[in-house]
């Protein structure tokens, strides 16, 4: 025991290791991988995401334009994000917030396919987002 | 002399796993101990019928959640041989160095846990303190603080930066000091020293009879690690084996403590070395793994074996994982007869059981 004294005392004197959280929370590194989002209007309901996840969590229905999620369900590796070739999926560098219920993502968008027809028509109408923020919870 | 038949686990207040052992006592004795395994089965080789080659990476990272980067290094050198993929030099450093992050977090983890199962609390601070720094490490490097996700077949999904490298310098000479700071009270102090010397002794014969792997047959003095196979890059940074001869549990500690100091000098030697260029080789024109072959590396805890036969489909026929803590099993049932009933939960702990690694 005595051979611990002197890390005892050093610890008198040193920072605090731990932290006050909630009060006080740590800044995240950049590039964490946190929650997943998808900027839905540039999704363009390819399916890559949901062939390539190894938990299945995504399900894309392309003729719809929905894509759904399971967060409970995601291991946030991140891979969707990787192999999105139009770039809408991203992580923030927070992670997902416990909560008491589970929580289902559904995301309707708009078939590109068609906008892009509209696109060449009227260059500068984009496409409106049917559902912009706050994805609709479910279940 | 009567016997009594007592059961040590799967719930015990020091072990952070299911273990089940039968130990028959005589007085406080034990002289015969059986153990019973499979409460934390999870059925994870059977997945590979289910997800495809690539997305076993990400399940064969659960195996254990303490050396995930090290399982899915060794599942994607072994499709890569397959595959015949040759990986950039950078990403084999890459995986070295991430590899020995992991393996410094887990001999930590271990300190803090044998620590802690004599009693030591304050000790177990101390260690997870510094441990929290390499989780740190992983986090700002990887992405992730545990369940690392950088392999990919081909190379790794992240890169060091000129910056981070020089961040993960000063990182890793605070934690080099941190650790040797404790070397006195882990290796010298006497009430370490009364619970741990001469507890649970495996001579060497036994180690290699009973094919002891990792610091447990090290401790006994094989001098024996998968990494002097020079798998990855480990064959240019001069890699040493550490080896102690005692074979008791105070042996098996000293080894896991001198590793993680070994681990901060081989990172340190893998940066220096860190050659320029791609991460990631491209994999996406070749056909899937077809054929037949067996990985072995280093995990923390000892040798873990991988076999993979694949038929050039996109799921692999079999996929078999044997993991350091099942072969290092028979040792501990060779150590456990003479020791006393109050020193069991340390010589469990002295081979470091990952019993989910085990059970798969
Ligand atoms: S991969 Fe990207 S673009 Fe394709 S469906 Fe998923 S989120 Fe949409
Ligand atoms: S982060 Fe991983 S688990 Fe989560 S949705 Fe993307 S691919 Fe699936």
């Amino acid at each position: 025991m005595f051979k611990m004294t002197h890390n005892i005392l050093r610890n008198l004197v040193v920072r605090k290791s731990t932290r006050r959280y909630p009060f006080e929370v740590r800044e995240a590194f950049d590039k964490v991988r946190g929650e997943l989002v998808n900027d839905i209007v540039r999704c363009i309901f390819c399916g890559s995401c949901e062939v390539r996840c190894p938990s299945q969590c995504i399900q894309v229905d392309r003729k719809a334009a929905v894509w759904n999620y399971d967060p409970f369900a995601c291991v946030f590796c991140g891979v969707c994000v990787d192999i999105c070739p139009a770039k809408s999926l991203s992580q923030k560098t927070q992670y997902l917030r416990s909560v008491d219920k589970r929580i289902l993502i559904s995301m309707q968008g708009e078939l590109k396919k068609k906008s892009r027809e509209k696109d060449k028509e009227a260059e500068k109408d984009k496409p409106a987002p049917v559902e912009p923020e706050g994805p609709a919870a479910t279940g | 002399m009567r016997k009594t038949v007592i059961p040590f686990g799967p719930q015990h207040p020091v072990l952070p796993e299911p273990i089940h052992l039968k130990l028959t006592l005589v007085d406080e004795r034990v002289v015969e101990a059986i153990p019973n395994l499979g409460y934390v089965h999870r059925g994870l080789e059977r997945l590979a019928d289910v997800r495809d080659f690539h997305q076993m990476i990400q399940v064969v990272e659960r195996v254990c959640g303490i050396c995930s980067m090290i399982h899915a290094h060794c599942y994607c050198m072994g499709i890569e041989e397959l595959m015949a993929v040759e990986v950039p030099p950078r990403a084999q450093f890459l995986r070295v160095i991430w590899s020995e992050v992991h393996r410094i977090q887990s001999h930590l983890l271990w300190l803090g846990l044998f620590a802690d199962s004599f009693g030591f609390e304050s000790l177990f601070m101390q260690f997870w303190r510094i441990r929290e720094k390499i989780m740190d490490i992983s986090e700002s490097t990887t992405g992730n603080r545990v369940i690392v996700s950088v392999n990919v077949i081909g190379g790794v999904r992240r890169d060091l930066s000129a910056e981070q490298t020089r961040w993960l310098l000063t990182e890793l000479d605070w934690v080099e000091e941190q650790i040797q700071r404790l070397q006195t009270t882990m290796m010298e102090d006497y009430t370490v020293k009364k619970r741990t010397v001469g507890k649970g002794v495996l001579t060497a014969q036994q180690a290699y009879e009973l094919g002891a792997v990792g610091p447990v047959a090290r401790g006994s003095g094989l001098s024996q690690d998968t990494r002097q196979t020079s798998y990855a890059a480990y064959g240019e940074l001069y890699f040493e084996p550490v080896v102690e001869t005692e074979g008791d549990c105070y042996a098996r500690s000293k080894v896991r403590f001198r590793e993680a100091l070994a681990s901060v000098d081989l990172i340190r030697r893998a940066l220096d070395k860190l050659p320029a260029g791609e991460v990631r080789a491209k994999v996406k024109s070749l056909k899937p793994p077809k054929g037949e072959t067996v990985m072995r590396v280093e995990q923390p805890r000892g040798e873990l074996l991988y076999y993979f036969k694949g038929s050039g489909e996109k799921n692999l026929d079999r996929l078999r994982i044997r993991t350091p803590t099942f072969a290092n099993i028979p040792p501990l049932l060779a150590m456990l007869p003479g020791v006393y009933l109050s020193d069991v939960p340390v010589v469990t702990l002295s081979i470091d059981p990952c019993i989910s690694c085990t059970e798969r």
